[in-house]
């Protein structure tokens, strides 16, 4: 009987004191984030008003939110589809070629990954000045002035622009998931298939895609998630949305309304829509890449 | 036969040029940290004409990136023991033992993965808030807002369901032969955890803190919405210098303080980056 109490306390004890902070500080502001977005509310109790889903109906007359979300699918789907393609070459040369230094190349690509965004911004807002800026230095040293632009002040590119440091931070992270999962990928395959005169490009598609489909599902619903949320930080400390609200998402938005404008409702209005955006998106995303999983 | 030679040459390009789009800002960020302010006008390509450290002793004294380096320090530190003292019982007990009430927590615990903490830091800083308002007897100036003890208790609370998850998987591994061993010696529970199973669990105990070392070093929003008052870390100060120093046209010190955040994690990746990438296949997509 005492062995037993000894273990229950020694349960509760090892588990109590995690699951407080996390509840504290993650499922009850969580719950609040919900909570908060029916109130027409300044951050100031005294003057909390219950509107219902009010907030929401605003949200979706609200001009610079529909370009917050256009803004955010744009980088989505642009940042996603080079990313994912990039690495996964990238990931193919390195495990199917034989590449000197290919150690180093791998140590290299992964340095973005460790980098705080705000380097990030400071770097490429540094390649992107338009007077003194690398990129366009460099564009002048090759005569092709007539492709130097403002890359952060037009407001047609200053997105792909973000979007360019966005591919930059993340290529390196997937290359290296996708290298690891490729080595697993038993030889004889490759040997069996390049004796029936099976090329490069047929084989990738045949055998390194199908074989390695889902560890790549499992990485593109971790990267939809983590991409909303990289740009945010990274247009937070980069553009702050503009110029003329060009940049914004959503994210951006809500953090504005919420500290800046002291709306801290709608803000949160904002933030729900959020929370479900990414939820039901990475659902999607997993519900359309659903394929017979290949054994080997 | 040409073809193919053009395959590896091809292959080395591509390789090269994303190699360089990497190393040649991180240099040309390095070489601008020694310019001297009148080598920021003209070609930007240009090679500092000597070694100026003023850069770095005005980042440190004027721009006070030193007591931001210290505070960063402190704060990092002090939420990786946290973190490691709540999260490492927690993950051994829900991985190995049965009891009530553990599925629940351990659905709960995954859930918390799909939670981003760039969402909930409104409401943390509006419920910090409130304390600081009931406390407002006792404690004029605030407690929880502008502390970095409790920015590193939220750091560490944020990313305990990541770490639960990482070191559960691991502690499931290890054979239940040495708990057996343990038992028949007279071991208690909590001897049998911290004499045998923690120190098993080092390589995965390891993987946590690099990661989350570099997590919270890296941190912003949060640092930037808890701390509002003198009591920055290194990238919100860093943040506020690269405001300043646009709007003053000086760059040097800007770059010292890029320098002196990057270089602490830079290196900490080159020595550990094997283990980095292992810890990263082996936790993060695991299915």
């Amino acid at each position: 009987m005492n062995q037993k109490k000894g273990r229950s306390k020694f349960i509760f004890l090892c588990v109590a004191p995690a699951f407080i902070l996390f509840a504290i500080f993650m499922i009850i502001p969580t719950i609040n984030v919900f909570r908060m977005s029916v109130y027409k509310w300044s951050g100031f109790s005294a003057s909390k008003e219950f509107v219902g889903f009010d907030n929401f109906r605003i949200l979706f007359e609200d001009m610079v939110f529909i370009k917050s979300f256009q803004n955010t699918v744009l980088l989505l789907v642009v940042v996603t589809i080079i990313t994912m393609s990039l690495a996964l070459l990238f990931a193919a040369i390195m495990s199917r070629e034989q590449v000197k230094g290919k150690d180093l190349y791998r140590v290299v690509f992964y340095i973005p990954n460790i980098l705080s965004v705000v380097i990030i911004a400071a770097i490429f807002s540094a390649i992107y000045d338009a007077k003194d800026g690398l990129l366009n230095g460099f564009l002048g040293m090759l005569r092709l002035d007539f492709l130097q632009n403002m890359w952060l002040g037009d407001q047609r590119i200053v997105i792909y622009s973000v979007a360019a440091a966005m591919i930059w931070q993340s290529v390196g992270y997937y290359m290296v998931m996708y290298m690891a999962s490729m080595s697993s990928i038993p030889e004889s395959f490759y040997e069996a298939s390049a004796l029936e005169g099976t090329g490069k490009v047929r084989q990738f598609f045949s055998i390194t895609l199908p074989l390695i489909w889902q560890n790549l599902r499992n990485t593109l619903t971790f990267f939809i998630i983590s991409s909303i949320n990289l740009s945010f930080t990274l247009i937070k400390a980069m553009t702050g949305g503009g110029p003329d609200g060009s940049t914004e998402v959503f994210l951006n938005y809500m953090y504005k309304q919420a500290y800046t404008n002291s709306s801290y409702g709608y803000g949160m209005a904002i933030g729900s829509i959020v929370f479900l955006f990414s939820f039901g998106l990475s659902l999607a995303v997993s519900r359309i890449t659903k394929r017979e999983t290949l054994q080997y | 036969m040409i073809s193919n030679k053009l395959y590896k040459v091809f292959i080395y390009v591509i390789l090269s040029l994303l190699a360089l789009s990497i190393v040649v800002p991180m240099l040309w960020v390095l070489l601008a940290s020694v310019k001297e302010k009148s080598e920021f006008y003209g070609n930007p390509w240009s090679i500092p004409a000597g070694v100026f450290i003023q850069n770095y002793i005005e980042a440190f004294t004027e721009a006070s990136m030193g007591s931001y380096l210290l505070n960063s320090l402190f704060a990092t530190l002090l939420a990786l023991v946290i973190l490691l003292a709540v999260a490492v019982p927690a993950a051994y007990v829900l991985a190995r033992y049965k009891f009530k009430g553990r599925k629940i927590l351990n659905l709960l615990f995954m859930g918390g993965l799909f939670i981003n903490v760039n969402y909930i830091v409104v409401p943390i800083f509006l419920m910090l808030l409130d304390g600081d308002k009931l406390l407002g007897n006792w404690f004029p100036n605030g407690l929880f807002i502008d502390n970095l003890a409790v920015l590193a208790l939220v750091y560490a609370a944020t990313t305990i369901p990541f770490t639960i998850y990482l070191l559960s998987g691991y502690f499931q591994t290890i054979p239940e032969v040495f708990e057996e061993a343990a038992a028949i010696d007279g071991c208690s529970h909590f001897t049998t955890m911290v004499r045998i199973m923690i120190p098993m669990a080092r390589p995965s105990i390891v993987t946590v803190i690099l990661f989350n070392f570099l997590a919270f070093w890296n941190d912003y929003i949060i640092a930037l919405t808890l701390l509002p008052g003198p009591h920055k870390t290194l990238p919100v100060g860093l943040l506020n210098l690269m405001t300043a120093q646009k709007a003053a046209a000086n760059y040097g010190r800007l770059y010292a303080g890029l320098v002196i955040v990057m270089v602490p994690a830079l290196i900490l990746y080159i020595l550990v980056q094997r283990r980095l990438v292992e810890g990263m296949t082996a936790g993060g997509t695991r299915e």
